[in-house]
């Protein structure tokens, strides 16, 4: 047994996941979303031995350091937060059809870690300024973050399918009431932008202590900032009497889409002192 | 309330309002993103050759190329500050009310509505009931407040006044940054040093503006060492440092990535490295017509005669970098032949590759043998009195979100009133200025525990 298997397994276990809770959504059968959610749960044992093995295995190649040092490493480890975070909140408010909104995202990132020929699943030596136990504080605290806007984003698409009129039979009307979807939003916004803070501010001392500088203007650190704008306007808006349901949902969705660029596009387009994703 | 016709009361109302919170913030963030489009404190040529001159004039205009600094960034900024000193202020002093009231007034009416209101009927006497129900409230929700209305009974019990403060925090804490931002910017520099091994120097040059500044005490690089990985990364590099002052060493300490030192406000940190020129090295020439091979130990700059008296060839020098066809071939010795038949052509060995000359196909092949490789130390040399600012700001905001977001005015009341020949009715519900759900769990623990000792 080696990382790359078991951390495929989870891959396909997530797959699975995701196929029991959009059936469960097409099909009506409440009872199959249940099964979803233990499916996820199997998914992020898988998950989490396959990160601990790969921890071990750099390691036995002289290199030991934490599973967080690039970008195919640092998307496994994303959908590891974004399903353990998925399983706390399913637990906690027992609504199982929320989940056909975030399997998927938890599925997708680490099929994409997979998948994309450019990315590569080597276990690569840390270059000097990585070695440092920020490293490990720093890039949990901002997945932890990207877990929490993940799921908000799921949810805010409720706003967009859920019917107002509850008696109506159609596809969408088993959703968790507007209260709920409210709470659900608002709860992941709020955890996701207090691990962001803490992601950016443990980056910062940490830059401070590796360069002398704990603020550079480098991009992904003006993206990580633009990001936790967005969401600093969510949480005020919420303040102002007519922003909610549907424009603060949208507001959701522009933050995770700042996430993302944060995320990839920065990476992709932009140069920066940041290796990894 | 006030008038608020003034036109000072007006400018007041503009600064207080969340609308121009959020209007500023998005105005940081959409123009945030320029900096990160636009190429930042390049040369103007760079701009240039990217944009055209028509462009650059106007980047120059807006500050574009250096936007962070820019007058109206700046301005965004201190809208910002001036919006969250006015609105604190403003809301201040009904939260403080809240916070710390003369008398905490209990008033059922606004419990009657809380939607997680639960009610049920005890067999037990009104008296042993409400002994019941002071247990189990101080128990969970601190000191019991009572009442005696007409109808019966009230207790009531609160937590977490203190935490309306949180957002203040968080507030203040922005405050706390931007002043250590700024103190950063006035009272500090970065600047960059490069030292060989053996050197000192006790001036640096600033990263932007290139002016020379004074340390007030004197660095010698002692050694300078890299450990490579087998794949040819490099693993850790590492300086020995000593520091100097008045003549007299005062102490020496190795730096490393991620661990600077720190001495009097001054911070040196290992930033970078590169191989220095040798003093001499040891040189192979072949002459392949003889077949004859000379070694020679040459100094840099020094001349040696080739076999059979053909001419000479000179050390020229060394190159941390050599470009070659537009790829960078790394650390290069630089050569020239000079042959008695009228040939002179610079070689170039890069040491990565000791058998480039061949390549050349001449008479004779140069290869580089050995040489004392040295390196020069790439330092950042940074003072910066607004940090201990900064993190002041750090704390304050991770402490202030997490009371903010995550603790809550919570009171729960307890109302108990007489329902017939020796049984009870009681009813409980909470309120909270927000996560309204931990207050719902609250109440729905506490009528199972009434109903549980209650005999129910």
């Amino acid at each position: 047994m080696n990382s790359s298997l078991l951390l495929s397994a989870a891959t396909f276990i997530y797959a699975l996941a995701s196929v029991f809770y959009i059936g469960s959504f097409s099909f009506k059968k409440q009872a199959v979303a249940r099964f979803g959610f233990w499916v996820i749960v199997i998914g992020l044992v898988a998950n989490t031995g396959g990160i601990l093995l790969r921890w071990m295995e750099s390691y036995h190649m002289g290199y030991g350091h934490a599973p967080f040092s690039n970008m195919y490493e640092s998307l496994v480890f994303f959908s590891w937060t974004a399903a353990a975070l998925y399983v706390f909140v399913e637990f906690k408010y027992k609504e199982s059809i929320i989940g056909v909104f975030v399997s998927p995202l938890i599925f997708l990132g680490i099929a994409y870690a997979s998948f994309d020929p450019s990315i590569t699943s080597k276990i690569m030596p840390l270059i000097p300024a990585l070695k440092s136990n920020w490293l490990i504080a720093h890039v949990i605290t901002c997945f932890l973050g990207y877990a929490g806007f993940a799921l908000a984003f799921g949810f805010s698409f409720m706003y967009f399918i859920k019917p107002k009129d509850p008696g109506t039979k159609r596809l969408f009307a088993k959703l968790p009431d507007w209260d709920t979807i409210d709470e659900l939003t608002y709860q992941m916004i709020v955890f996701g932008f207090l691990f962001l803070t803490i992601g950016i501010i443990t980056g910062s001392v940490w830059a401070n202590s590796a360069w002398g500088k704990y603020w550079s203007w480098d991009p992904k650190e003006t993206w990580s900032l633009i990001t936790w704008f967005i969401y600093a306007i969510f949480l005020h808006l919420r303040l102002i009497r007519g922003w909610y349901g549907k424009n603060l949902a949208l507001v959701s969705i522009i933050g995770f889409i700042g996430v993302l660029f944060t995320y990839f596009g920065v990476n992709f387009l932009l140069s920066g002192l940041h290796s990894y994703g | 309330m006030k008038q608020k016709d003034s036109f000072a009361d007006q400018i007041w109302m503009f600064f207080a309002s969340v609308k121009l919170t959020v209007y500023t913030l998005v105005l940081l963030a959409g123009t945030s993103i320029i900096g990160t489009v636009i190429l930042q404190n390049a040369r103007p040529e760079a701009y240039i050759r990217l944009y055209g001159q028509g462009v650059y004039n106007m980047i120059q205009v807006l500050d574009l190329d250096r936007m962070y600094q820019a007058w109206w960034f700046l301005l965004l900024m201190v809208v910002l500050c001036v919006n969250i000193v006015v609105c604190s202020i403003d809301r201040l002093s009904a939260t403080w009310k809240i916070i710390f009231p003369k008398n905490i007034s209990v008033n059922p009416r606004r419990f009657e509505k809380a939607k997680n209101r639960q009610q049920f009927d005890s067999h037990l006497s009104m008296d042993r009931v409400a002994r019941q129900a002071r247990q189990v409230l101080a128990g969970r929700a601190g000191k019991v407040i009572e009442k005696t209305e007409d109808a019966g009974l009230l207790l009531y019990a609160e937590k977490g006044r203190w935490s309306r403060l949180g957002v203040y925090v968080v507030h203040a804490s922005v405050l706390m940054l931007l002043a250590g931002a700024l103190i950063g910017s006035a009272l500090g520099f970065k600047a960059n040093l490069r030292l060989d091994e053996g050197q000192t120097a006790d001036t640096v040059f600033d990263s932007h503006t290139r002016l020379p500044i004074k340390l007030p005490f004197t660095v010698r690089c002692n050694d300078f060492q890299v450990k490579f990985y087998d794949t040819g990364a490099p693993d850790e590099f590492k300086s020995s440092l000593t520091i100097l002052e008045n003549n007299q060493e005062s102490f020496t300490e190795n730096i490393l990535v991620n661990h600077p030192l720190r001495y009097k406000g001054i911070n040196i940190f290992q930033a970078s490295y590169g191989a220095t020129a040798p003093d001499e090295a040891v040189f192979e020439i072949i002459d392949s017509e003889i077949g004859a091979i000379e070694t020679h130990t040459i100094k840099n700059g020094g001349v040696v005669s080739l076999p059979a008296g053909a001419g000479n060839f000179t050390f020229e020098g060394f190159v941390p970098h050599y470009d070659f066809n537009g790829h960078d071939l790394g650390e290069a010795f630089i050569g020239r032949l000079d042959t008695t038949d009228g040939r002179n052509v610079q070689i170039v060995l890069p040491t990565k590759f000791p058998t480039f000359d061949k390549m050349r196909k001449g008479r004779f092949t140069i290869e580089v043998k050995s040489w004392d490789q040295a390196y020069y130390t790439g330092l950042q040399v940074t003072k910066d009195p607004g940090v201990p600012f900064v993190y002041t700001g750090f704390l304050l905001m991770i402490i202030g979100c997490w009371v903010t977001f995550f603790v809550s005015h919570q009171s729960v009341c307890i109302g108990l009133e007489q329902a017939g020949s020796g049984s009870t009715r009681v009813w409980v519900a909470g309120r909270a200025n927000r996560n309204v759900q931990s207050t719902n769990l609250t109440v729905k623990k506490l009528v199972k525990e009434l109903k549980d000792v209650s005999g129910k």
